[in-house]
């Protein structure tokens, strides 16, 4: 029998503790910027949110005061649009992708679908510019909120799919067993089923769509008004936060942190909301 | 009310009457051919509003750039000078932004994704598991204007005071970090990038690694190997592809990647050679420039970078997502819990 | 070259749960002895305890002895020395998939350091021959990867790649039950040539593979060893009547 030699052993053994203690490093250096990033946005915003902030619109340049009312609003408007673009397109495309597996044209719409993913928003920006905003001969809320309708749709479709899949086939073959049609039956029972896995999927895209700056750059284009209008230029809270960022004006810095805290706290909520959702059980309907 | 359901001694007249509703509706609904043809053909319209839209999306692209194209033709991605007064535009020193800036994103990103994706899967104390893998999929929740946000006030201060000082001390020979650190550039592009495309490399590969069948970790384990040897030789040589396809995804996230990038790298149409030299990006130019940009041609020429972009990140994408599938056999990301 | 495995008082559990309970027997030196036994009675769980793969599962635990010849498995040794001397082929055969026939057989020569290109060779060419798949892949050691082969060669290659450390012990899982008959002989064959130079000890549900290859069989029922004894005997004479309702098929 072969020994193996002290050294050797010494030797892998030593590897074997560096590797561990590199791969926690890695770990380590992972979550800090996580923790940092947090940290001051709470450092930086927490003093510069108050009620003036949320009520106000922005004050002329190098006053101080006002807020980001504005911002807020026009977000949730532009977001409307592009949810009542996106979610229904999105589901109504998953529902095609799960009930028609094989086809040949759900693969190239899969596969366009993860193109579309992987879009640059910019780029997504920049179409949009062409098809809505020339044609309008103006930056509107609806134009933003096409562009970010269109972002959503991958993720939705996707995360559709894979709920409607995920449930058994033996509740469908309940459903047209008992007289049901094929239609009635994908929406009032399979879709049902699986409604808080497609849920999560639609809350996860309007929490990514939420945070996006680049499409609404000559879309929406931003404003320091309040408007409430689908076809005026309007305000968006990531939008917003980016003007005052690279400007020169402190207090317009102070007030970038505070929309970014804001801004962070709605998206964690949306994204814990998930969280909470999927662990009480994604199948309510099958267990 | 007919036939072998009078049988029972004395069925309640709501049952009964349930029945003979029931049989009233199935009659009712046997139009529902016109149901499906509907719903289908909605929801078949619906899927190819995908197809229509990047449709759309190319087309305008390729439409608007068609000025630019018949003005510059291929000398438009060698050109070096980006002058809008002169009417010069040369999109090289986007090109080589993008390019470097991704680059130094990967270097950083990839040895630290792996590193953390093989401590949660195959080191980590279970208990710590979920909270871990928690926190790294948070990261990829923040939007990056905030990332934008947090690299020039924190990351950037401390690039100019602490890191490029001593990058320039031990490091200066190579030619990569020379010149006045302002902190803002190549660099801090580079590191605010590293950290954004972080989360999706080490959720792939997390993945991937998961796919790895036990036996194969137990056949080298069996051979009296340690535990690093066993996801040296176990995991990590069989997710080998899908971890460059990983690592390719990252990529092409990171070409595209447009707020942070345009806060931090000085927004200078420059090739340079150190990384402490601002620079520019492709999408970056768009977005500052955009918006403002005078004449057609200024426009279009825009708009032919963003078709480049446009490009260049599909094909990153379809080999990125070829790699990922080959290891997990088709199994749509996101379908696994944890 | 063999030596004796001896198992002494031996429990393990998974988590809360008692899978095997105080099993004592000694596989002698050089001979094949088999465990046998319904499913779920421990079976594979014992064999496990013996290389120290048992304790890989989350929360899983042993208690009790177990000794190699004169090595203590759980008192002193690190477990990487175990499992260096005690090989182990499982019930799929799993070669590594992205590693060439060659590499397949040479990667445990290279864990423990082996880098002398001729070494490895000889060695190469050794355990695959005494596998009995040498002259199968001689020609295509490097070009072909371990997964190409069919699942017979797959699993005579895991057997190679086991024998190449040159363990004192070979322990072997249920090594044919996912293999077709002819090269389930060949395995049968294969166990047979190597008893001559290693102890082998092999887990079976396949009660006529343990009356054709072993020596000792010992039978396994719901965690507790119920009879051990010479395969002659537990197959003709058993002393237990489980046993005997075991081997004549009342239950399992």
């Amino acid at each position: 029998m072969r020994n193996s030699s002290g050294f050797r052993t010494w030797r892998r053994r030593l590897t074997d503790r560096l590797a561990t203690v590199t791969a926690l490093a890695a770990a380590v250096a992972v979550v800090a910027p996580l923790l940092a990033i947090f940290a001051y946005l709470v450092y930086r915003g927490v003093g510069a949110i108050n009620w003036a902030f949320l009520t106000q619109t922005p004050k002329p340049v190098g006053e101080v005061g006002g807020g980001m009312s504005n911002a807020i609003v026009g977000s949730a408007l532009i977001l409307a649009v592009a949810s009542a673009i996106g979610i229904p397109l999105g589901i109504a495309s998953g529902i095609y992708l799960a009930e028609h597996g094989g086809s040949r044209i759900t693969r190239y719409v899969r596969f366009t679908a993860d193109v579309l993913n992987g879009v640059p928003s910019i780029v997504i920006g920049i179409a949009v510019y062409g098809l809505v905003v020339l044609q309008q001969k103006h930056f509107s809320a609806f134009s933003g909120g096409v562009a970010l309708g269109i972002m959503m749709i991958p993720t939705i479709t996707r995360t559709t799919e894979e709920m409607l899949l995920m449930v058994p086939a033996s509740v469908r073959e309940a459903a047209l067993g008992l007289g049901i049609p094929h239609w009635r039956a994908s929406l009032s029972v399979v879709l049902r089923t699986a409604a808080s896995g497609v849920i999560t999927g639609v809350m996860l895209a309007f929490a990514r769509v939420a945070g996006e700056t680049a499409p609404l750059l000559f879309t929406a284009f931003g404003s320091q008004y309040w408007n409430f209008k689908l076809d005026q230029p309007t305000a968006a809270l990531p939008l917003q936060i980016y003007v005052y960022a690279i400007s020169p004006f402190e207090e317009w810095h102070r007030q970038a942190w505070a929309g970014a805290l804001i801004l962070i706290i709605l998206i964690v909520i949306s994204v814990g909301a998930v969280r909470f959702v999927t662990s009480r059980g994604m199948m309510k309907g099958t267990s | 009310m007919d036939g072998p359901d009078a049988v029972s001694p004395s069925p309640s007249a709501e049952l009964v009457s349930l029945k003979s509703a029931w049989r009233r509706r199935a009659r009712d609904l046997r139009p529902s051919r016109w149901g499906d043809v509907i719903f289908s053909g909605t929801t078949l319209l619906c899927s190819l509003s995908v197809l229509a839209i990047v449709g759309l999306v190319l087309f305008e692209l390729v439409v608007r750039s068609k000025l630019s194209i018949a003005q510059f033709g291929w000398q438009f991605f060698i050109g070096r000078d980006w002058d809008p007064v002169s009417g010069e535009f040369g999109a090289l020193p986007f090109i080589y932004g993008t390019l470097v800036s991704s680059a130094v994103a990967l270097v950083i990103a990839v040895p630290l994704s792996v590193g953390v994706a093989v401590f949660i899967n195959e080191m980590c104390p279970r208990v710590l598991r979920g909270a871990l893998s928690f926190l790294v999929e948070l990261l990829a929740t923040i939007p990056s204007v905030i990332y934008g946000l947090w690299a020039i006030f924190v990351l950037a201060p401390l690039l100019r005071n602490t890191l490029q000082p001593w990058l320039a001390k031990y490091f200066g020979w190579s030619g990569l970090f020379t010149g006045p650190p302002f902190g803002i550039g190549m660099l801090a592009a580079g590191v605010i990038l590293a950290i954004m495309v972080i989360p999706i490399i080490a959720s792939i590969t997390r993945e991937v690694i998961t796919a790895v069948p036990q036996s194969q970790r137990e056949a080298v384990l069996a051979l009296g190997s340690t535990r690093w040897e066993m996801v040296r030789m176990g995991v990590l040589r069989n997710a080998r592809a899908g971890i460059l396809g990983g690592i390719i995804l990252g990529l092409g996230r990171a070409l595209g990647e447009t707020m942070a990038v345009t806060m931090v790298i000085g927004n200078t149409p420059q090739i340079a050679a150190s990384l402490f030299a601002p620079g520019y990006t492709m999408a970056s130019v768009i977005a500052n420039e955009f918006s403002e940009a005078t004449g057609n041609l200024y426009l279009s020429a825009l708009i032919e970078i963003g078709l480049a972009l446009f490009i260049i990140t599909v094909v990153v994408n379809v080999i990125a997502r070829l790699l990922v599938w080959t290891v997990t056999r088709g199994v749509p990301a996101g379908a696994h819990a944890q | 070259m063999g030596v004796a495995v001896s198992a002494r008082n031996v429990n393990a559990w998974f988590g809360k749960n008692q899978a095997l309970f105080d099993v004592s027997m000694e596989a002698a030196a050089n001979c094949v002895t088999a465990i046998i036994g319904p499913s779920g009675c421990g079976k594979s769980t014992f064999i496990r305890c013996l290389n120290r793969m048992h304790e890989t599962v989350p929360d899983a635990r042993v208690s009790g002895e177990v000794r190699i010849g004169d090595l203590n498995v759980y008192d002193g040794t690190p477990a990487v020395e175990v499992r260096r001397r005690v090989g182990m082929v499982f019930q799929k055969p799993n070669p590594f998939p992205s590693m060439s026939i060659f590499d397949n057989v040479a990667a445990g020569l290279k864990l423990n350091g082996f880098r002398n290109r001729r070494e490895l060779n000889e060695i190469v060419e050794r355990s695959l021959t005494a596998a009995a798949l040498w002259d199968e892949v001689k020609d295509h050691l490097r070009k072909k990867s371990g997964a190409s082969l069919s699942g017979g060669q797959q699993q005579r290659l895991c057997i190679a790649r086991a024998l190449a450390v040159e363990p004192d012990v070979l322990l072997m899982d249920e090594p044919a039950s996912a293999l077709d008959p002819i090269s389930t002989s060949k395995i049968e064959e294969l166990i047979f040539q190597l008893k001559e130079n290693y102890t082998v000890v092999i887990v079976t549900h396949n009660m006529q593979q343990a009356a054709r290859v072993a020596d000792f069989t010992g039978f396994f029922l719901l965690g507790h060893l119920v009879e051990f004894d010479k395969t002659q005997k537990i197959f003709t004479t058993p002393a237990d009547k489980r046993t005997e309702d075991y081997i004549t098929g009342r239950f399992g």
